[in-house]
């Protein structure tokens, strides 16, 4: 049906819902605001729950950060539901094609096999730690405080598991479709000793209660040492005589944490600056972390690069505490 | 491995094998931390789980497919709803009854997206099993979409009509928000198993076609494209979810068959809750769509009585039956639209949008669709209270009603087998008595009384003094409690409630379109007057 | 119980799932077809098949049976999905 109507003469009533115009105005918002603030339930809640039977459904003291608005810990990339999938779907489409130029030229399968059992005992593994972070996010997202934290931490969790899949994925171009190669990875993660450090630490991070904590541990401090690690560091060190043909696939899983850090580093700092208490928090939590997590890369660390680990492994905590002393927290 | 030079074909992956090969095995057995540490509610409701493994994934979607399908659907939306926006599309609905509804819909529903999202992502952490963990995760990023796509769709609506733009506040405060908020909340606050038994199972699985479907089916007949996309496209998630739900029973049946109890216990239980938080939904479809698509009784006819039917018949070989009052159901489906219009009508200062009598036709379409109840029962009121508006002096109630301690409907259900008695059923529990609208709650309670007495029951929290706006002064002497308490839930009073023929959605409606604010009545203002 | 007992799909109205509907209809005889606003609502006693090359056929290009997500709005039945069919069932 269609309509004539003087609708050139029609002005809106408002321009937006009264508590986005409260915070920013009687201004048209956008779509990350409509939805990144306010929806959570705040007062009035009916039960106790009975896996919390202390607390409430959502609670602020599920974390020793303390907030006097907890939507100042806003998303920068500004995702919302349609923009995070519209953006994943279209860098999965660019990937898609370096997966299919990979399998058609068999770039991984080609490599000497020396040179593949590395990319597996570096790599595959990562599959099972991803598994762990999407773990952790989504504990995030479960006991967070507020819509603009838990619906990012949700897409975290969802995008940890399209990065451990990613990680399947090149096990299979290395080892044809077998799955040759995730079994080995499995096991590796399970039982070679140089691998426990790190899945003691994240298996720790699963009874870690404090969800902050979890935040600054998983996605700053262990996140910002892997990832440089593996995909800069280790990556550079097959790209030397190996050629580039792991990197194209590699790339992927750096920037995806390159978009994803803007999002960790605007959380993390924006808590630190709230007030003192949080500040020495998050630097107690990170510094601890931090400390683990290179523990727990050595002797990873000296199996793949020998004795050019200490040195690689120097320059991933060098460039993480750069990272750290811009946040404010000061190391 | 392939020895180099002398590669082999790659094996082509079928869909399950890939699946299979990315997702398995992504779990390990913790060594580290104890598991009972790690998962630490799983255990207190009693399911048995022997095996998680045994967990089939019905849909077998990698990450990599669900972004590139979800971003498919998200782009198809997103261009009609800015097509909407730009064309003004507010302006091409029927008329500005139809808005009502979406009032309920903001206000009401959103709400319960996000804490489904937030449920789902409780358990998208606690349960043990990788394929359910990622069910779990992938369900609550959906309800994550749904709540925005609503807000997105209905948020030009809120530029041009009074009602919408408070909702989160509105959300946690309205007396009759109450029943989807507690709705939800029960759900959440309880264990994983029950969680996933009452949402994903005896909701989705049973009863939300029965709302979206026609509901939604109705928004596109009334000319709201926004609306329908959303909620077309919302339910596309649905048919993934309800399918998580059937898994989710046939896997706690199979498992262990001391679940089979818990989980009867849990359909009967949430089958009652939903079906009272859809009479919300009956009301909207039967009175607030002035084009109707179905009735209310033909919906749980085929929703509820056929496909129904048709899963408790496929469950009946685990020992599962139908739920507990199915049969009052049944037999209120001709009843229960009319007697929730009869309050919102007579409480109409005390809601968040106006409400009408329906027309001389309506009450026709009314008669044909609901032969055994709308002439005997309800005509005759809606008659009446007609002459009233005539004369003037038109029907009001300005006390509030009883709610029941469970559903947190008022107490205006009637007797199964009598629709001019109410039912009132109490109890007491530690020297206080508590009232219910029915059997159903009544047994809802009494299994878990310590749950149902911390109910923030709205109307009770009013008449203590709990629901003043901040800076009020109770001892004033122009201090009136039910203005402040409406204050309070962000209920503009005057502007907000009352009769439609008085609203001014109504009359700006009239000014800007020149067509009547109600389909079904004449207009009321000289804008629509000139023109026709 | 014999396996009678309906199954159905539901589906956006629109072009692109016409020649899905078609297929529908050719592959399950005992189909029936319910239009709404919007909306088409397939019934089908026990089971009901959709067959990727019936899609194909009538659509002239490749179709993965996934892309049935874009325009599904519900379903009843248990769900099997393979590359070449995707089947809704009851069991009992």
């Amino acid at each position: 049906m269609s309509v004539d109507i003087r609708t050139n003469s029609v002005k809106p009533i408002r321009n937006t819902f009264a508590h986005l115009a409260r915070r920013f105005g009687d201004k048209p918002a956008s779509r990350y605001q409509e939805i990144a603030y306010d929806v959570q339930s705040e007062v009035n809640f009916h039960y106790k729950p009975l896996w919390d039977p202390d607390g409430e459904i959502y609670d602020k003291r599920r974390t020793a950060i303390t907030m006097a608005d907890w939507y100042a810990l806003k998303d920068p990339r500004q995702f919302y539901y349609g923009s995070y999938t519209t953006t994943r779907a279209k860098q999965q489409d660019a990937l898609d094609r370096q997966l299919d130029f990979a399998e058609k030229r068999d770039l991984l399968r080609q490599l000497p096999e020396e040179v593949r059992a590395q990319i597996v005992f570096a790599l595959l593994p990562l599959r099972h730690y991803e598994w762990g972070a999407n773990m952790n996010n989504c504990f995030i997202s479960a006991y967070g405080y507020g819509t603009a934290i838990t619906q990012a931490a949700i897409m975290a969790t969802t995008d940890r598991l399209g990065m451990a899949q990613h990680i399947s994925r090149i096990g299979l171009l290395v080892d044809g479709n077998s799955g040759e190669s995730l079994t080995r990875g499995r096991a590796l993660w399970i039982d070679d000793p140089a691998w426990q450090g790190l899945r003691r630490r994240i298996e720790r991070l699963f009874v870690t209660r404090d969800w902050f904590e979890v935040m600054v541990a998983q996605n700053l401090a262990l996140d910002g040492l892997v990832y440089p690690f593996f995909f800069q560091q280790f990556d550079k060190h097959i790209a030397a005589s190996h050629g580039t043909g792991l990197s194209t696939l590699t790339d992927y899983l750096l920037r995806w944490h390159e978009e994803t850090a803007k999002w960790v580093d605007a959380t993390v700092k924006t808590a630190a600056a709230e007030n003192e208490q949080n500040r020495a928090a998050i630097v107690g939590w990170f510094l601890a972390w931090r400390e683990a997590g290179i523990d727990a890369l050595k002797p990873i660390a000296e199996r793949v690069l020998g004795d050019a680990a200490e040195a690689a492994l120097g320059a991933v905590a060098a460039q993480l505490d750069a990272r750290a002393a811009k946040l404010g927290l000061k190391v | 491995m392939a020895a180099d030079g002398d590669l082999k074909p790659i094996k082509k992956l079928s869909l399950k094998e890939n699946y299979a090969l990315l997702t398995r095995g992504l779990g390990w057995e913790p060594t580290y931390e104890k598991k009972e540490e790690i998962f630490r509610t799983i255990d207190f409701e009693g399911i048995k789980i022997h095996d998680w493994e045994k967990w089939e994934d019905p849909f077998r979607l990698t990450m990599d497919a669900y972004w590139k399908y979800q971003g498919e659907k998200e782009r198809k939306l997103y261009a009609i709803i800015d097509a909407f926006q730009q064309n003004n599309g507010q302006f091409n609905v029927t008329d500005a009854r139809y808005v009502q509804a979406l009032k309920l819909f903001l206000n009401g529903i959103v709400g319960l997206e996000y804490a489904s999202h937030r449920g789902f992502n409780i358990l998208g952490r606690e349960f043990p099993g990788v394929g359910p963990r990622i069910a779990a995760q992938m369900q609550a990023i959906d309800e994550l979409r749904h709540a925005t796509t609503q807000i997105h769709a209905i948020s030009h609506y809120n530029r041009f009509f009074e009602g919408m733009a408070d909702f989160p506040h509105q959300f946690d405060r309205v007396w009759y928000l109450s029943i989807p908020k507690s709705f939800f909340e029960d759900a959440v606050s309880s264990g994983p198993f029950e969680f996933i038994v009452a949402i994903s199972f005896a909701f989705e699985y049973v009863l939300t076609n029965l709302a979206f479907m026609p509901w939604m089916s109705g928004a596109a007949f009334n000319g709201d494209m926004s609306t329908v996309s959303f909620g077309f496209s919302a339910q596309s998630d649905e048919a993934r979810h309800m399918t998580l739900g059937i898994e989710v029973i046939k896997f706690l049946l199979e498992q262990d068959p001391d679940n089979v109890p818990l989980v009867q216990k849990w359909i009967d239980k949430w089958f009652w809750r939903g079906y009272r938080l859809l009479a919300l939904l009956a009301t909207m479809m039967d009175y607030m769509l002035p084009k109707r698509v179905m009735s209310w009784s033909e919906a749980w006819t085929i929703y509820y009585e056929e496909n129904g039917g048709a899963l408790f018949a496929d469950l009946a070989r685990y020992g599962i039956r139908p739920p507990k009052y199915a049969d009052v159901t049944i037999k209120e489906k001709q009843r229960v639209s009319h007697e929730m219009w009869s309050i919102f009508y007579s409480v109409r200062n005390a809601v968040g949008f106006p409400v009408w009598l329906p027309s001389a036709e309506e009450m026709d379409w009314f008669s044909e669709k609901y032969p055994d109840t709308f002439d005997r029962y309800y005509r005759p009121r809606f008659e009446h209270w007609r002459e009233l508006e005539e004369k003037g002096t038109p029907f009001t109630n300005m006390t509030l009603p009883q709610l029941c301690q469970v559903c947190q409907w008022p107490c205006i259900y009637t007797e199964p087998d009598d629709p001019t008695e109410f039912v009132h059923r109490e109890t007491e529990y530690q020297g206080e008595t508590f009232h219910f609208c029915s059997d159903g709650c009544k047994d809802i309670f009494c299994n878990e009384p310590e749950k149902y007495v911390h109910a923030w029951l709205p109307v009770h929290q009013i008449y203590q003094g709990n629901c003043f706006p901040e800076g009020a002064d109770p001892t004033a002497p122009d201090f009136n409690p039910l203005v402040a308490a409406l204050q309070y839930m962000g209920i503009k009073p005057g502007v907000d409630g009352g009769l439609m023929s008085q609203h001014v959605d109504a009359s700006r409606w009239e000014q800007w379109t020149s067509r009547p604010a109600n389909l079904h009545e004449g207009a009321i203002t000289q804008a629509v007057r000139k023109t026709t | 119980m014999s396996n009678i007992q309906p199954v159905f799909i539901a589906l956006q109205a629109n072009n692109d799932t016409l020649p899905i509907i078609e297929a529908i209809c050719s592959d399950n005889p005992q189909a029936q077809v319910n239009e709404y606003p919007a909306m088409v609502k397939i019934n089908c006693p026990g089971r009901m098949v959709i067959r990727r090359s019936s899609v194909e056929e009538r659509m002239g290009r490749d179709f993965d049976l996934r892309e049935l997500q874009i325009n599904l709005i519900s379903l009843a039945g248990e769900v099997d999905e393979s590359e070449d069919e995707f089947v809704l069932f009851w069991k009992a």
